[in-house]
């Protein structure tokens, strides 16, 4: 009898046992945190530039719930003031230094008041067209780099948000011409400027530019024969990246995408601008009878002869100087400066 | 004064995009600009989240650095508010921000931007508070009406919670002690430099 109450409260506890059991295993099932594998903010950010993930809306960039790098506010707003205000202000410095101490570079054999073709028509005007659309796109990009800096201070807010508007359609705009003109450029030169051994020459005596040293070259000196390349490539580049920016997040482009486009944009276009400077200076006031070739033209034998004497031997072999014009009869011609 | 921020609770939300939907029509937004989204995390996956998200009102807010017009200030309250009079559409606050707040419409020729709407924390603009001219341009203005934004006011689970960084903080503390858990205060360290410790 004993026995079997024994046998019986034992079957009653391994029973209540039992029970115990799988009614405990739910309850600690249900203190199983339910974020142990749940997406983590600051775990994501470790191991990720940004967090993407899935939206309803047809905007697809929005569906980048967090890019937190300020690495291209950091960019915009320090590194390329500083890399604009070194390049451009340390040109116009060297410009200025250099006009005052240089002077402008005369034609040192005096006029010759004989001329020669040197750049006809089609080609002075895809000059024009591309430096007139370059003046206009850089003024208008540096506004909106350096313009909340130096000139919304001066003309206030609303004046300034107006100019603004119109320099970014007029830097939109005018994409387009100056695109054709770089291409234009790139065809119509192309022959005069493929580098060669002239150049080397020519750039070991620094390209006549201290002393009174003439060196050779051909229709493009090496000094030509770079802002020739800076336009080109340097040109392609703004395009490039400009587009970009104009129609944005095309193509499946990210925000990332976006923000490199801005920054190749941005240094290729103020060190452009910086070295448009040195190429203004020698086409103006650096260089008596520089401007005429792109104004009239056409310059003097005498000038042509110092600066592109390869050209100009060349040239006369072919069409002699130009006819069209009344040739003084008392002045002999100039002897060489070299 | 209050230091007004957004917290979304993301052990809560359930991607009902009823806040989506009440700023849309508070505001009458244009079509095709969403101030404020949903975004889904590890979809289908185990631990899923959703994610309510919209300006955050930053601290040093990023797109106010790199404006070019100076279009962005700053209210009392610390809501971050553009003024569109002064925006020319550039769409640089929308490189610059880490929570893709910025919104553009499509207004013109080519990709060009018309002048940019973003969410305003249900406080309006520059022009006087509750003004037609203010209603057009951004919105109601349910702050200076002593009401909080609709998108929180509206979520039916609580996820969204919008008003002082330091009641919504707490509300979010006590939560998280009381459930055992919490993913945390999503954007908060990018934001305003410092999360919630739970």
């Amino acid at each position: 009898m004993a026995k079997l109450v024994a046998l019986t409260r034992l079957a009653a506890a391994a029973i209540a046992l039992a029970f115990m059991v799988t009614w405990v295993a739910p309850a600690v099932a249900q203190q199983v945190n339910p974020t142990a594998n749940a997406v983590q903010e600051q775990q994501l950010l470790k191991s990720l530039k940004t967090i993407d993930g899935r939206g309803t809306i047809p905007d697809k960039k929005s569906y980048v719930l967090e890019q937190p790098g300020r690495d291209w506010r950091h960019f915009h707003q320090v590194t390329l003031h500083w890399i604009g205000g070194i390049a451009i202000i340390g040109v116009l410095a060297i410009l200025v230094i250099f006009y005052l101490t240089r002077g402008m570079i005369r034609i040192e054999s005096g006029r010759s008041g004989r001329t020669i073709i040197r750049f006809t028509a089609v080609e002075r005007f895809v000059h024009w067209l591309t430096a007139t659309c370059f003046i206009i796109l850089a003024l208008s990009g540096l506004n909106i780099t350096f313009g909340r800096t130096l000139l919304l201070p001066l003309i206030g807010p609303s004046a300034f948000t107006t100019w603004s508007e119109f320099a970014k359609y007029a830097h939109n705009y005018l994409s387009f011409p100056f695109t054709i003109g770089v291409v234009a450029i790139f065809l119509m030169w192309i022959a005069g400027n493929i580098p060669n051994r002239v150049d080397v020459e020519w750039l070991k005596r620094g390209g006549g530019m201290v002393g009174h040293d003439h060196p050779p070259a051909y229709r493009f000196n090496a000094g030509q024969k770079m802002i020739y390349w800076i336009v080109v490539i340097g040109g392609t580049a703004v395009a490039v990246t400009g587009y970009l920016l104009m129609f944005p997040f095309y193509g499946g482009l990210g925000v990332g995408d976006m923000q490199l486009a801005q920054v190749v944009h941005g240094i290729v276009a103020v060190l452009f601008v910086a070295a448009m400077l040195g190429h203004i200076y020698i086409g103006t006031i650096g260089m008596e009878g520089a401007f005429e070739a792109m104004g009239e033209g056409t310059v003097d034998v005498n000038w042509a002869k110092e600066h592109h004497r390869l050209w100009l031997e060349e040239e006369m072999a072919r069409v002699g100087p130009n006819e069209s014009q009344t040739q003084p009869q008392s002045r002999p011609m100039a002897t060489p400066a070299e | 004064m209050a230091r007004m921020k957004f917290l979304c609770d993301a052990d809560r939300c359930i991607e009902c995009n009823a806040c989506v939907t009440a700023c849309k029509n508070e505001h009458e937004v244009p079509w095709g600009i969403n101030r404020r989204r949903v975004v889904t995390l590890n979809d289908g996956k185990p631990g899923e989240r959703s994610i309510s998200m919209a300006c955050m009102h930053c601290t040093d807010p990023p797109c106010a650095a790199v404006c070019p017009t100076n279009v962005f200030y700053v209210t009392a309250d610390a809501v971050v508010l553009n003024n569109k009079d002064l925006c020319i559409g550039c769409g640089y606050c929308f490189y610059a921000c880490p929570f893709g707040a910025p919104q553009y419409p499509k207004t013109t020729n080519f990709g060009s931007r018309g002048k940019m709407d973003k969410c305003t924390f249900c406080a309006g603009g520059p022009e006087a508070d509750g003004s037609k001219e203010e209603y057009a341009k951004y919105g109601a203005n349910r702050l200076a009406e002593g009401k909080l934004p609709l998108c929180a006011e509206m979520c039916s689970t609580k996820s969204l919670l919008a008003g002082d960084g330091e009641i919504i903080a707490t509300i979010y503390k006590e939560r998280v002690a009381k459930r055992g858990y919490g993913s945390g205060a999503w954007g908060w360290q990018t934001a305003y430099r410092e999360t919630i410790a739970t």
